[in-house]
């Protein structure tokens, strides 16, 4: 690019952006353009595809375009990455859609964390071992071909459950965080297959109150590894450790979260408030890089995504063998060995507004928070509605988009510009109930099993109304 | 002194008397010694005795020196097979036993590595870290002209230079180890020789210290270290800082585990002076510079350097501990990563990482022997 285009170029963000900040007044930014704050940035990430949007906006240079010097960093576990985003350690990472949230109702580490973009949708699959599969299988329903017809409900773990309370051994399963997607996903499968997944109260986090399945933390990448050795029966994870269990043969991946809830969002980039209110430029230049990764990974139905597994799958990313990345980059999933089939949507990074931060998601990760007793007593809808609007930040999401579309490396009609932050009701869910993000309480109400209204838990009892 | 107090003490001067006549021995049997030792270090013997240690008979009684009886071609060949054959043949077992045993175990990662596939691995790190080297030279080049374009641009603009944002290759998470585990032991010596020294010449400070002593020496670097990371983020908060907080943390995490060797042992060395030596320095009343320059240093640097050697041993094996559970970049890390990426390489590059760390941590003791027994040497004259 010539010099003179370089400046032309800079001229108009400046003014636009001038134009935008005083218009919306969100960001602090300064007239001279998009003056970075911070130029050397850490942000981290736990070995999982869906950090893809980092890893190819550092290796397409989308980074370096906006002037930023990135470095991404392997963490290894989700309480690290919170740790180390509030510490300042890291300035920004791939965190759980619930670890925002979490964080800033305090659940766990009390901080303000919040998060103007999402870095993908679904992803994320339920495992069982080999054991727990011949249990399941007789009450699979299978087709024609004597193939297992999906989605499973959990329904078909009951007589897994029954062998395993006959023989006094405990159910284990396991997630990844306790405010993770993957908890709430795993929960509501169970839930809706009538198996108590537990209860959390304020004096018992280990979230196993009353439970069917006794739930708990593993790190991602440990999971076939913890499988392996039989401490747990099952987990909940992203890719690709649900294909390596495949791979390793040492599971069997039975559901989706697509199809436990279509298009539900997945992770978020986080940084804190403090640091977005310090450095509103480089945020929104970071999420300009994100948003080209994002459009790159999704452009001509997915026509990059092998060139994407192979980037994830070198040892300073995921680092997991080729092939099991490409099994669910590529648009197809392997439920049991040698049964692939296309999962076109299995991971989304840009297509159906993806990145957008809708407030109706926030409000539903709320709303299973509530749910399973991480919030322990009933909140007014209005309370839902306040703490997405101050985690989520879908504004400096547009504002980013703007200046992208503006220099031309970006469509307009791929950003919802007029949305009220609200997704419309939806009844994708794999028990088919209705969720509404503008009325959370009614949704609570629908759910049959969990907390609603003022319950609460006390003592291994749910008590109040 | 009580008795047990006694016999540590008794120990420490043999120990230190062996580390003393360490050259000493190295001339009259240097077909005794292994291939490790510093054999070359053949020099004209020393006839005085050492001018502190006045107990020659506890040299005797370590290792008795041989009368030299000329060399036969006998004893030069059993030489070379001692200190060249038998290792080499054990190396030769250990391969072969490794590649016909590992053959046989499946994980689920595959087939444990055999010793071809870790050297396939080592050659394959190496040559990624060539390759991320050139990396970095196009990203300078890219950063420069993007520096370049802006100075034109804009004169008053400050630039900075940053640096190279790619991963870290194995040889530079060596060289992360290596520089953190010396930070923590400079600290470490910086601390714990003058506390060694103070414990060793009052009895007072020795009494007083000696519970924390006790107290603190067995506990692991796992337990330090989520102390550590909350004392460090709550007090280095400098906006600039000069290091990495990781660095900061594993690095005291070293200090803390591999302070003690060097305080136990500097102060049995101090404390197991010569009270006569003692006395006449009260006598010419020396001052009390003098006395520890003169007299207390040089008396007990063998046994400042034997804690100092153990210490730089323990500091090493804390460090790869507190990198896997911290996330601190060097060896750790790399293994930590590599067991997460479970991918059909990792189990070879694991086996790299192990042998490095042994490598790495015999090449240190070997310094530290060197410098120990140079040192001691020295302090005889």
């Amino acid at each position: 690019m010539s010099r003179s285009a370089i400046s032309r170029r800079r001229a108009l963000v400046g003014t636009l952006l001038f134009a935008l900040s005083s218009m919306t007044g969100v960001a602090d930014t300064q007239a001279a353009g998009l003056e970075l704050e911070k130029e050397q940035l850490k942000l981290g990430f736990i070995k999982l595809t869906d950090m893809a949007p980092l890893a190819i906006a550092y290796e397409k240079g989308y980074f370096e375009d906006e002037g930023l010097y990135v470095t991404l960093e392997p963490q290894a576990n989700w309480k690290i990455i919170l740790d180390r985003i509030i510490t300042g350690e890291l300035d920004g990472a791939h965190m759980l859609a619930g670890q925002p949230l979490g964080a800033t109702i305090g659940f766990g580490t009390k901080a303000d964390v919040v998060s103007a973009f999402s870095m993908d949708l679904n992803g994320n699959a339920t495992t069982v071992s080999n054991e727990v599969w011949g249990l399941m299988r007789g009450a699979v329903a299978l087709d024609a071909r004597g193939k297992a017809v999906h989605p499973i409900r959990a329904e078909a773990l009951k007589p897994a459950l029954e062998k395993f309370r006959a023989d006094g051994k405990p159910f284990r399963m396991a997630m990844v965080f306790p405010v993770s997607t993957h908890n709430y996903e795993l929960r509501y499968w169970l839930a809706a297959g009538g198996i108590h997944p537990g209860f959390y109260s304020p004096s018992d986090v280990t979230g196993q109150i009353r439970g069917d399945v006794l739930i708990s933390v593993t790190p991602p990448p440990q999971m076939p590894a913890t499988l392996e050795a039989g401490t747990i029966n099952g987990y909940s994870v992203g890719e690709p450790w649900n294909q390596q269990a495949i791979a390793k043969g040492v599971g069997v991946p039975v559901i989706t979260d697509y199809e436990i809830w279509k298009n539900n969002p997945e992770k978020v980039f986080g940084v804190t408030k403090a640091w977005a209110r310090k450095n509103p430029n480089t945020h929104l230049a970071v999420l300009k890089a994100l948003i080209r990764a994002g459009i790159w990974l999704d452009a001509n139905n997915g026509a990059n995504r092998k060139e994407a597994a192979q980037i994830l799958s070198r040892s300073e990313y995921v680092g997991a063998d080729y092939r099991v990345i490409a099994n669910s980059m590529t648009g197809t999933f392997e439920y049991t060995k040698g049964d692939k089939r296309p999962v076109p949507d299995f991971n989304v990074f840009f297509r159906y507004y993806a990145n957008y931060p809708f407030y109706s998601d926030a409000v539903w990760y709320l709303t299973q928070m509530r749910r399973w007793g991480q919030i322990p007593e009933g909140k007014p809808d209005q309370w839902y509605q306040d703490v997405a609007k101050s985690v989520y930040l879908p504004e400096v999401y547009l504002q980013a988009a703007k200046l992208l579309v503006a220099e031309g490396k970006a469509k307009k009609e791929d950003f919802p510009w007029n949305t009220d932050g609200y997704r419309a009701p939806s009844k994708e869910f794999i028990d088919g109930i209705e969720y509404d993000g503008k009325k959370p309480n009614d949704y609570i109400a629908k759910l049959t099993i969990g907390l609603k209204g003022n319950q609460r838990v006390e003592g291994g009892d749910v008590v109040g109304k | 002194m009580s008795s047990a107090n006694e016999s540590a003490r008794s120990a420490a001067i043999r120990t230190g008397f062996a580390a003393l006549s360490e050259p000493c021995k190295t001339l009259g049997a240097a077909h005794d010694k292994g291939a490790m030792s510093s054999a070359s270090k053949v020099v004209t013997p020393e006839p005085a005795a050492p001018v502190v240690v006045t107990q020659p008979v506890a040299a005797v009684a370590v290792e008795p020196a041989r009368p030299k009886k000329g060399v036969s071609p006998q004893a030069v060949l059993r030489s070379v097979w001692n200190n060249v054959g038998i290792p080499f043949v054990a190396i030769a077992l250990f391969l072969f036993m490794w590649s016909r045993l590992s053959a046989g175990i499946e994980t689920s990662l595959g087939r444990i590595p055999g010793p071809v596939a870790v050297w396939g691995q080592a050659q394959a790190l190496w040559a990624d870290h060539l390759a991320e080297r050139e990396k970095r030279a196009a990203f300078y080049e890219r950063q420069d002209v993007r520096n370049a374009a802006r100075a034109a641009e804009d004169p008053t603009a400050q630039i900075t230079e940053r640096r190279y944002t790619g991963k870290p290759t194995y040889v530079d998470q060596i060289f992360t180890s290596l520089k953190t585990v010396f930070a923590g032991f400079l600290i470490a010596t910086l601390f714990a020789v003058p506390v060694g020294i103070l414990c060793g010449l009052s009895k007072t400070v020795n009494t007083a210290l000696n519970p924390f002593i006790q107290l603190f020496k067995p506990v692991s670097p796992l337990a330090w270290l989520p102390i550590v990371t909350l004392l460090v983020s709550a007090l280095y908060t400098s906006e600039n800082p000069m290091f990495e907080k990781s660095f900061v943390n594993s690095a005291i995490t070293v200090t803390l585990c591999s302070l003690w060797p060097t305080v136990i042992n500097t102060s049995l060395g101090v404390g197991s002076i010569d009270r006569d030596l003692m006395n006449v320095a009260r006598v010419l009343n020396l001052g009390v510079f003098t006395r520890l320059f003169k007299l207390v240093l040089p008396a007990s640097l063998p046994l400042i350097f034997t804690g100092m050697r153990l210490s730089l041993g323990v500091g090493w094996m804390v460090l790869i501990a507190s990198e896997m559970l911290a996330q601190n970049p060097g060896l750790g890390k790399f293994i930590w990563d590599e067991f997460q990426n479970g991918s059909s390489s990792s189990l070879a590059r694991i086996m790299v990482a192990v042998l490095t760390i042994g490598f790495v941590g015999f090449l240190l003791d070997r310094a530290m022997y060197g410098l120990q027994s140079l040192f001691a040497f020295g302090a005889r004259r």
